[in-house]
């Protein structure tokens, strides 16, 4: 970007951006991992809470630089390089005005490199955080010790999860139109609308949806993985400190998108175990009623997407000819 | 390259125009015009929709859906057919296909000619002009009333239902409005004057694309009649299954609107390759060329997907189809993965002229050649090129191979280095120039400052871990406002007050516009800067109700939005007064541009260019000591590039 302007007001410019971008961004990026950087959300209830807080912070020291310097020099433009300046110069065109093959190729050189580590990074990233509590569909390829032994028990009904075992424990999140509920096939299956963890537990959570695309946020343990119909989507996290998380619906599922959520909880190991499984005898009576544990259910009839009305598509589909006239309470 | 000028010099002869012959004996309001449209789309309704009676009603119901949607899709079929016939956009093809020697269109003049099938690519422009306001100021009472339920979490103004309709109607609008805004008005307006030619390759085609596009306004309008529809503008699957009638308007508009969006797409590119004036080499093609030719093959062979898409939804709503039905051997990851292969190109579609128009404007304000002319010509094509490979990073977390995730992890972020070579081509053009900033300048300054933020947020978004806390909620929106309005938008904005004065003749005022300008500017970052935090605390996209301690952000960005909602009156109320109230008469090249858009006379003549310039250089050459002379316009000496250039000379130089 070489010019033939000689006018000295003008000439030490590109000097004096790379000083304030220099000194800007180092200020920038200390203040940003000290005093925000620790409070980015979701916080760091889980291991994958934490590491992609870690990532996210990585980030963010990698583009304030970035958008520190793009602006500093939109702001140069607007005061320094400003018609309405007097001590202002023509601007000068011609061939050197017009490219500069030296910056051309530094520039191309240096957003390619950024940007290769940012791909590598965030590949490393996510290999080590087996999966960063993402959903993986049916076949996780990234999982911690012992997921797949968990899941394979589990599905054939011989699972079992005990406190301090460092077991992996495999749940069921079941979406539907408008609600969550959830299923511990260790604990012969029940199903439960809150979404009760122990802690320092790798979780197995297998997404499901008994009728359109929903997605399973658990914001503060940082698991986000969409429901589909028919589908298993696998997603791992571990849980590291107690307290309560949200879960929230975030792909749009209908009218009641807004309303699809609901509160969960971890607890200690124990408390975990003594909550499981007395509720697992207390629910026994329905266990048996429900389908065999499965990673995906069949849409019934009121589903969506063309299941239809058992009695000539007429009259809505009735539940007494499912259960019965004993439904479960 | 400048050997082809003494060559190219064509002897004077009478402009060879299409074969538009003024036909006399036609009665003004017999003739085809829009009311004849419409009464033809009101009569194809009916019979569309008696007929699907006729055939569907028989059918056995789809759960939930509540009734079969032939007769609805039939109708709306046939309403466009009926439009299309009754504004006279088939009489050509029809003559054809039925061997009889087809009349030529007539030309009219005076105000009526823009409301009937012109094809005068400067009328086009103009009705696009009008047809995308009048879309963005739909979309925009939609999102007023968006923010309006999001003042408070608890207290509704509208219901749950009516809600998710409204959000599903803004976003399909504003993405149909977006993908035409500047492509339509700006490209079939300024890229035959840009390139050196007198038409379009396919003036007929061209205004085809138009009363498409027009088309499907109404009908992704009939959705509300119908009951709305819940899916928002991505429409998945099965959700899309089970909606009621209105989502056939919705697959059925993006259909008609992605026809509309082919046809623009392939006459651009066309035009753009074979129209080009003697001359007009692919290294001396304005920037704003380079982009349009981009966008116009991301719409020429994406758009045809969506299409596809559309129809086979429309066969799972209506012929009992399960392209869509997981139970039924479809699957809900088709639509995901067809709507996004469309999906992302679409959203270059929607930043790449955005680009073109900066690059154009930024040289004539900084009095400097476009820095690095090539690069930027390369970015563009590098990301139209990379936008097919990067779809599946809408599917992060849908449940796709995993394997997937870490290859399109690094094509979406390979896109931010063509991406940057923008940011490139602008900061070297500003570098130690002396500005003017007018407004269409400040409008550019802003694209800059925006789409930063919209692409910096974009590569948060594509590091799958971080996606994880981002996907899906209010960060992702608040990203694609910042590129797309942001960008695209205040881009479009900007290249109005640049061109306008050369399309009507009148000048804008500046007041106006730099009062338009600041609140739009100020008001578009505070509406949706706090919709990054909003985010990453946890609000979902497309919720009527949310959690009680983000009430204070959603107030701040409801209420900025309302200002920013009221900065768009100015602009209204600008091009009120400055185009009818009281206009002022713009010179032929109020800005001083060297761009050959502006060395026609203004008004600008029926045939452009009284003979086709002989182009000898790019049209950068600001502020150059002996620069050579931009064309030969074949009426006397070669037109000097640059009348400034004499007042930028420095004596000592």
């Amino acid at each position: 970007m070489s010019s033939t302007n000689t006018n000295p007001s003008q000439e030490h410019h590109l000097r004096r951006i790379v000083v304030i971008w220099v000194a800007l961004s180092v200020v920038c990026d200390l203040l940003y991992w000290i005093f925000i950087g620790p409070h980015v959300p979701p916080g760091r209830m889980t291991s994958t809470a934490t590491a992609n807080q870690f990532d996210f912070n990585v980030l963010m020291v990698i583009a304030l630089p970035v958008m520190i310097g793009v602006w500093e020099w939109l702001a140069f433009a607007a005061l320094m390089w400003n018609s309405k300046r007097a001590d202002m110069p023509e601007s000068v065109g011609g061939p050197a005005a017009a490219g500069n093959r030296r910056t051309e190729v530094s520039w191309i050189v240096v957003t390619t490199v950024v940007v290769l580590f940012l791909a590598v990074y965030g590949t490393i990233e996510l290999y080590s955080g087996a999966g960063s509590g993402s959903g993986e569909g049916p076949n996780p390829i990234l999982q911690p010790a012992g997921a797949m032994k968990a899941e394979t028990a589990a599905l054939s009904g011989s699972g079992s999860w005990a406190p301090y075992t460092n077991a992996v424990l495999p749940v069921q999140v079941i979406a539907q139109q408008w609600k969550f509920t959830y299923r511990y096939p260790t604990f012969g299956g029940f199903e439960s609308p809150y979404l009760i963890l122990p802690v320092n537990t790798e979780i197995a959570f297998n997404v499901t949806s008994l009728d359109v695309i929903h997605s399973f946020w658990a914001y503060q343990l940082e698991v986000k993985a969409d429901a589909n119909p028919l589908q298993n989507n696998v997603a791992f996290t571990k849980t590291g400190q107690l307290g309560t998380f949200e879960v929230r619906c975030s792909e749009l599922c209908g009218i009641w998108h807004g309303a699809m959520f609901n509160k969960g909880k971890v607890l200690s190991e124990s408390a975990f175990m003594a909550w499981a499984t007395s509720t697992e005898s207390k629910n026994a009576a329905n266990t048996k009623l429900l389908p065999p544990f499965a990673w995906s259910y069949v849409p019934d009839a009121n589903g969506a997407a063309g299941g239809f009305y058992p009695d000539g598509n007429v009259t809505p589909y009735s539940p007494v000819e499912i259960y019965g006239s004993k439904q479960p309470s | 390259m400048t050997t082809s000028v003494e060559a190219g010099v064509e002897a004077p002869k009478p402009p060879a125009f299409i074969d538009i012959k003024p036909r006399r004996g036609q009665n003004g309001w017999l003739s085809q015009h829009v009311g004849t449209a419409a009464l033809g789309g009101f009569l194809g309704y009916i019979l569309g929709h008696w007929l699907g009676n006729f055939i569907g009603s028989s059918y056995p119901y789809i759960a939930n859906s509540g009734q079969n949607s032939l007769a609805v899709l039939l109708a709306l079929l046939f309403m466009v057919v009926g439009w299309l016939l009754g504004i006279g956009a088939l009489n050509h093809p029809i003559a054809k296909i039925l061997g009889r020697e087809a009349k030529g269109e007539v030309e009219y003049t005076g105000w009526t000619r823009y409301f009937r099938y012109n094809l005068d690519h400067k009328v086009v422009g103009i009705q696009y002009v009008v047809g995308v306001l009048i879309f963005f100021f739909t979309g925009g009472l939609l999102a007023m009333a968006i923010r309006t339920e999001l003042l408070n979490p608890t207290v509704h103004v509208f219901s749950a239902d009516t809600y998710i309709k409204i959000v599903s109607e803004h976003g399909t609008i504003m993405m149909m409005m977006a993908s035409s805004v500047v492509v339509g008005p700006l490209g079939n307006y300024f890229v035959p004057l840009m390139i050196g030619s007198r038409r379009m390759a396919f003036p007929r085609i061209e205004a085809f694309s138009l009363w498409t596009f027009i088309a499907g306004y109404f009908v992704i309008f009939s959705a509300l009649a119908y009951g709305g529809f819940p899916t928002g503008w991505t429409g998945y699957a099965p959700l899309q299954t089970q909606a009621g009638p209105g989502m056939v308007s919705y697959l059925f508009g993006f259909a008609v609107i992605s026809v509309g969006m082919m046809t623009a797409g392939f006459n651009l590119a066309v035009t753009i390759i074979n129209y080009r004036a003697p001359g007009m080499t692919w290294s001396r093609v304005p920037v704003f060329v380079w982009s349009i030719i981009a966008t116009a093959a991301l719409l020429t062979l994406a758009s045809p997907v969506l299409t596809a898409a559309g129809l086979f939804g429309l066969l799972d709503k209506t012929a009992q189809t399960s392209f869509y039905v997981t139970e039924h051997g479809g699957s809900s990851y088709l639509w995901q993965n067809l709507f996004w292969f469309f999906g992302h190109p679409e959203v270059y579609i929607m930043a790449l002229p955005g680009f073109g128009i900066v690059g154009e404007i930024i040289p004539v304000f900084t009095r400097k050649p476009l820095f690095a002319y090539r690069i930027a010509a390369a970015g563009m094509i590098g990301v139209a090129l990379l936008s097919f490979f990067v779809w599946q990073h809408h599917l992060f977390q849908s449940g796709i191979d995993p394997d997937m995730r870490p290859l399109f992890m690094l094509t979406t972020e390979l896109i931010s280095i063509p991406t940057g070579f923008i940011f490139l081509v602008g900061m070297g053009t500003l570098y130690r120039a002396k500005i003017r900033y007018e407004v269409p300048m400040l409008f550019c300054m802003a694209v800059y400052f925006n789409f930063l933020i919209g692409g910096i947020s974009g590569v948060f978004l594509s590091d799958v871990p971080v996606n994880v806390t981002v996907h899906g909620g209010f960060f992702v929106l608040s990203h694609f406002h910042y590129t797309i309005m942001g960008g695209l938008i205040f881009a479009f904005f900007g290249g109005l007050y640049f061109w306008l004065p050369k399309m009507t003749g009148r000048t804008m005022n500046k007041k106006l516009g730099l009062w338009h300008f600041w609140t739009m500017f100020g008001f578009f970052n505070l509406t949706f800067f706090p919709m990054f935090i909003i985010g990453l605390l946890g609000q979902p996209r497309r919720v009527f109700s949310y959690a009680r301690n983000l009430q204070t952000l959603n107030e701040f960005s409801s209420i900025a939005a309302f200002f920013l909602g009221a900065s768009f009156l100015i602009f209204v109320a600008n091009l009120m007064w400055s185009q009818f109230i009281a206009p002022e008469k713009a010179p032929a090249n109020p800005w001083d541009s060297l761009g050959l858009e502006w060395q026609t006379a203004t008004p600008i003549p029926h045939y452009n260019f009284e003979r086709i310039p002989v182009i000898m250089t790019d049209p950068y050459h600001y502020s150059e000591v002996g620069a050579p002379a931009l064309a030969d316009f074949g009426n006397g000496p070669p037109v000097h590039a640059s009348s400034a250039v004499a007042a930028a000379i420095e004596p000592e130089q």
